[in-house]
């Protein structure tokens, strides 16, 4: 996770196209200037950065969805419970679940659960646009070879 | 059996805490009922589940954008029931 570039997944560790389902790793530093401020003397993963991991997942899952046909934009966040806190070193696992393909848009449900236990949940709805740019592309094309995002898999998906 | 437009409405006032009794046939969901893109995400979800369709709206903005169609022909409660009713019977067919 390089938290303060907004790269907040590590690996991509499933991907399921029949039932598009995704499980990512994202591994909370044990260091960085955002725990200086949040919170001094009580360093804590920040739960927008938490529900953001949970919306990259998602979208990693549409772009293997869709073949990188559209970029997913967040859209709206539902129902986002914050169960418990993180601390600097954990080891999170992000999953996601697609439960409508709209017209331009989507929604799945998506969770993270560190050392098996339930860290949040929310609803997580994506708008998908035309790329708006060929840097933007090809910046997200080396990211998924960085994440390892099966595209293999995708593409015959 | 409610009717396709007793059906839009009711997801229209649940979903953008519109008063049911402002919902007209004739209302424009933009122009007079107010609703942004945002919501009107919420209201394809709920329509797209409650009939067993997928509202084409890429398809609709392009050709609103493209000047082909206007906004009326979709965005009208009576017109959008009217192309709901379309696609609930394509899909029957």
């Amino acid at each position: 996770m390089r938290i303060e570039y907004f790269q907040l997944i590590d690996r991509i560790i499933d991907l399921d196209l029949s039932n598009l389902t995704i499980r990512a790793e994202a591994a909370v530093p044990a260091a960085s200037t955002i725990f200086e401020g949040h919170f001094p003397g009580h360093p804590l993963m920040p739960g927008v950065l938490l529900i953001e991991s949970m919306a990259q997942t998602t979208g990693w899952l549409i772009i293997a969805r869709t073949k990188f046909e559209k970029m997913p934009f967040l859209a709206a966040v539902k129902e986002a419970k914050l169960r418990t806190f993180v601390t600097p070193g954990q080891l999170l696992t992000v999953s996601s679940k697609l439960v409508h393909e709209g017209s331009g848009f989507m929604i799945a449900e998506a969770a993270i659960t560190a050392g098996g236990k339930p860290v949040c949940d929310a609803s997580i709805t994506l708008r998908l646009m035309p790329f708006p740019s060929t840097e933007l592309r090809s910046s997200m094309e080396a990211m998924a070879q960085r994440i390892a995002l099966p595209m293999e898999a995708a593409a015959n998906g | 059996m409610p009717s396709t437009f007793e059906t839009v409405a009711n997801i229209i006032a649940e979903t953008c805490d519109i008063p049911r009794e402002t919902i007209k046939p004739e209302s424009h969901s933009i122009n007079d009922l107010g609703i942004d893109s945002l919501d009107f995400l919420d209201i394809a979800f709920a329509i797209d589940k409650a009939f067993g369709i997928k509202l084409p709206l890429e398809h609709w903005t392009q050709e609103v954008n493209d000047g082909k169609a206007t906004t009326e022909q979709y965005f009208v409660l009576k017109n959008l029931c009217a192309r709901i009713d379309d696609l609930v019977a394509a899909k029957g067919a």
